[in-house]
């Protein structure tokens, strides 16, 4: 067991967790937010995508140790309202079904559209491929994101 | 303001006291009789055959139930939605709550068999339909108007010609003491606000932000965390386990047995229970557990694939009959054979399987979990606990994917003995690897055909033979293998085809491994060889394969109009580039009718999926995006299924263990899919969330023949190296 605090959404959390827990766990059952999910446990379906200083990382993947002293950004931290223009793009396309992969997507959108803020088809599915929907929303993922790039143009 | 909390016992009991004041209007338990026996209560205690679907309140809040689990269809908005156009309410003026399988609100809580709106649409709008009424002549009589001057409109009742409105939750109790309108008006479809239009889903912000509240986000206090070990080769029994390593791990509370039960299956597995996930999991690593597996551990694919080849020998039991098969097959100067083979594949919905269940200490059951049958768990769980229905509570979260997996509570009753051993609530969650390799699966159908056909390709005659284990026959242990098995011939002897002799046959074939409904079910594997062997009967008869089909349509039916319809969006005769293929097939089956047309072009040595368009054929349409949608998803689910891996045992056990073996397809994979939605009205209402499946197969295989020349008779196959 180590004390280690996590930043998440700019809070500080102090946990007393073993080190090589996935970071995954410890943002869902010690830092209480339950946005962010897991699907395979090896890096494989993306579902629980998180920033890290910006980057998205598997978290079901990655020690939290190794998170320490670092931001990471979870879906819950992209607005108070709903209102973060992928959510906003998200919701115009109606793009969720089962809804249970959508936070490890939306987080790797707005990672792709901070670096890359007009995105093509093929820009998109690179960033993207990384994430599983068995639903089958990736139509509407690729319609979406290129809504929110707008949306984020228009914003600027 | 609408509501991702489930519905539960506590919730409802609140809720009915408030109801003394207020309008609560259902369906009587008997099902399709909605008109006889609607009912009103002020007191929901006075019966329990009342079914609250709507509760109007004094204060002037509104709850709608959604009767069906939400798994990513959208009954979420769907079905509240029907309830809210006849009262004239739109979703944001109302507090939906998930049921949880209460007796009083019907045997069809469940999701499955695309069901969900083909068979509750019309009572549901008598249910709100009877409300508005009452509310209405509630508004006339305390106005001393007509009631026909009256109308109800956005939660309100309006008097025009006074200007005077009251809302719902004034009438309520005013309403709640009118006698319940035998026939009540239903509403003009060219007045409905949300009915047949495309309305945004209520679940869809929720689902953005990460609000929605997943049954493995539950949680409850008290709570510890459960991981199971199971038997790796499939009918394996527990012999003995150490726990002592286990127990070491820090976190790790305690190491106890439970059952897991699967339909006529019980696998007995070992269980570490902890403070924490991650310990749980590190303790089941530490776990040494002997098992005996029974000899089942030199089973394999391989073997039991060349069995299935071998059964196909054998004559099997009639399905359907009619003309004289086997003698115009004789007789027919043109004849074929083929044989076709699919594989075992996984329902992998993301959410892995996950259930918090608290055996409380006075003798009741609450349950929170991800589930497709809230109404079974409730009132089957008792027999098997010893428990009375109203001891055990459901709360239904949503489901992050059911595809069929979820129709199975097997990881509910594993929670349930957890935490009455354990002495308080317990979180069971698979993992991937445990999702992967424990099945239930979808079974591999394999099918021999037989057509004959005349010297001018007119089809004479036509058999289908299925080879497969069956679903049924896991489910239960009284399996009858005298009969055909309704279940392994979905749809084969359906299809609206007129050929005049047909015999379809059905060979059984025994597995020790549960097999389960898969979104589409049996559909998903036989409409790939039916639709496929069509076509290979039309490059027989040298003609055109969607010339072909109508050519067997000659009567008027829903497959015709479906087919002439597909022809004209697809731009069937179009010429098409060069080094590209087309393809069709529509199936029909119990949940509904769609048909596709897939587009490849040759790529090297493989193939590009250039195009899908699909028509779904529906008589009545609730939300034309959600459709969408759901054919969207259903393309994907069955691209992956035609050529990804699929599931194999070797040595007992299963080969794959998470999706990097085990793969779907990815965002770059996808094509884009068109659909086209038939409404044209009509008494039958048709299912939405499963017949996008079983066209996409056949439609991009007999594709890939059209442009290569390549029949491809075995799934998966690699779209890579055609």
């Amino acid at each position: 067991m180590a004390a280690i605090t996590l930043t998440v959404n700019n809070q500080q959390h102090k946990i007393d967790v073993d080190p090589q827990m996935p970071l995954l766990w410890a943002i869902r059952d010690f830092v209480g937010l339950k946005g962010t999910k897991y699907g395979c446990g090896i890096a494989q379906c993306g579902a629980c995508t998180v920033l890290l200083d910006g980057n998205p990382i598997r978290s079901c993947s990655f020690p939290v140790s190794a998170a320490a002293g670092k931001k990471i950004s979870t879906v819950e931290g992209l607005s108070e309202n709903i209102e973060h223009p992928v959510q906003q793009a998200w919701i115009e396309l109606q793009v969720p079904q089962c809804g249970y992969c959508q936070s490890g997507q939306i987080m790797s959108a707005v990672a792709l559209l901070k670096k890359t803020p007009e995105p093509t088809d093929a820009q998109i599915d690179a960033a993207m491929q990384g994430h599983l929907c068995r639903c089958g929303t990736y139509p509407r993922i690729r319609k979406a994101i290129h809504r929110a790039a707008e949306l984020m143009k228009t914003k600027a | 303001m609408s509501s991702n909390t489930s519905f539960s016992r506590r919730h409802f009991l609140r809720l009915s006291g408030l109801t003394s004041a207020g309008f609560i209007i259902g369906l009587s338990g008997v099902e399709g009789k909605a008109l006889e026996t609607v009912v009103n209560m002020s007191f929901l205690g006075e019966s329990s055959s009342v079914t609250p679907f709507i509760i109007i309140e004094k204060s002037g809040r509104i709850t709608i139930f959604n009767t069906k689990p939400e798994i990513g269809q959208g009954t979420f908005q769907a079905i509240p939605s029907i309830f809210a156009e006849e009262l004239d309410l739109t979703l944001d003026m109302v507090t939906i709550k998930q049921s949880g399988g209460e007796k009083e609100l019907g045997a069809d809580q469940f999701a499955g068999g695309s069901a969900s709106i083909r068979t509750s649409y019309k009572k549901y709008r008598i249910a709100g339909a009877a409300a508005r009424e009452m509310l209405v002549l509630a508004a006339s009589q305390a106005w001393g108007v007509p009631v026909g001057e009256c109308k109800a409109e956005l939660g309100k009742v309006i008097h025009a010609g006074s200007n005077r409105s009251l809302t719902y939750g004034e009438l309520a109790e005013a309403a709640s003491k009118l006698e319940v309108p035998k026939e009540p008006k239903l509403k003009d479809p060219k007045d409905f606000r949300l009915l047949g239009k495309s309305t945004p889903r209520p679940d869809v912000p929720l689902k953005s932000s990460g609000r929605a509240v997943f049954g493995l986000d539950v949680e409850v206090p008290g709570m510890a965390y459960a991981s199971i070990e199971r038997c790796p080769v499939f009918g394996g029994k527990l012999l003995s386990f150490d726990d002592s390593a286990a127990k070491k791990v820090k976190g790790v509370q305690q190491v106890i047995t439970c059952e897991r039960i699967i339909g006529k299956y019980r696998f007995e597995g070992v269980a570490v229970i902890a403070d924490n996930y991650w310990a749980a999991l590190q303790g089941r690593k530490a776990l040494k557990v002997n098992w005996d597996f029974q000899g089942n551990e030199t089973f394999n694919t391989k073997n039991y694939e060349q069995h299935l080849r071998d059964l196909a020998k054998n004559e099997g039991v009639l399905d359907h009959s009619q003309g004289d098969f086997d003698k115009a097959y004789a007789e027919a100067p043109v004849k074929l054979e083929a044989f076709y083979e699919t594989p075992v594949v996984s329902h992998s919905p993301i959410e892995p399987m996950n259930c918090v269940a608290h055996w409380k200490p006075e003798g009741k059951l609450e349950i929170w979990t991800s589930t497709q049958v809230p109404f079974s768990i409730k009132n089957n769980f008792g027999k098997e606990y010893g428990l009375k229905e109203e001891d055990i509570t459901v709360n239904v979260m949503f489901n992050g994917g059911g595809f069929g997996r979820r129709l199975y509570p097997d990881y509910v009753h594993e929670a349930v003995q957890l935490s009455k051993k354990a002495g308080k609530p317990v979180k069971a969650i698979w993992t991937r690897e445990d999702d992967t390799q424990q099945g239930p699966f979808r079974p591999m159908t394999f099918s021999a055909f037989k057509a004959g056909l005349a010297a001018n390709g007119e089809a004479l005659a036509f058999q289908h033979k299925v080879i497969s284990p069956s679903i049924s026959a896991s489910n239960s242990a009284n399996y009858d293998k005298t009969k055909t098995d309704g279940g392994m011939m979905e749809g084969v002897s359906e299809q609206q085809y007129e050929i005049p002799n047909v015999k379809n046959l059905y060979v059984h074939a025994d597995l020790h491994i549960p097999v389960a409904a898969w979104r589409a079910v049996t559909s998903t594997t036989l409409s790939f060889s039916h639709e496929c062997f069509i076509d290979e009967m039309a490059v027989k008869a040298k003609m055109d394969p969607m010339a072909f089909r109508l050519s067997l349509l000659k009567k008027e039916s829903d497959t015709k109009k479906l087919l002439l319809k597909l022809k004209e969006v697809s731009g069937w005769d179009k010429p098409l580039p060069a080094g590209w293929g087309r393809g069709v097939s529509q199936w029909e089956f119990f949940a509904g009718l769609a048909g596709m047309v897939v587009e490849v072009s040759k790529q090297g040595t493989g193939i590009k999926i250039e195009r899908v368009v699909c028509v779904i054929d529906l008589g009545t349409v609730v939300n034309p995006d959600t459709v969408a949608g759901q054919v969207e998803g259903a393309v994907v689910m069955a691209i992956s299924a035609a050529i990804k891996g699929g599931i194999t045992f070797e040595k007992g056990r299963t080969v794959q263990s998470n999706y990097h073996n085990n793969p779907i397809i990815r965002i770059n994979e996808m094509p884009p899919v068109e659909t086209h939605i038939l409404a044209d009205g009509g008494d039958k209402i048709k299912g939405v969330g499963e017949p996008g499946l079983p066209p996409l197969a056949p439609a991009l295989c007999n594709a890939i023949y059209a442009a290569t020349g390549k029949r491809i008779r075995r799934l998966p196959f690699d779209i890579k190296k055609i």
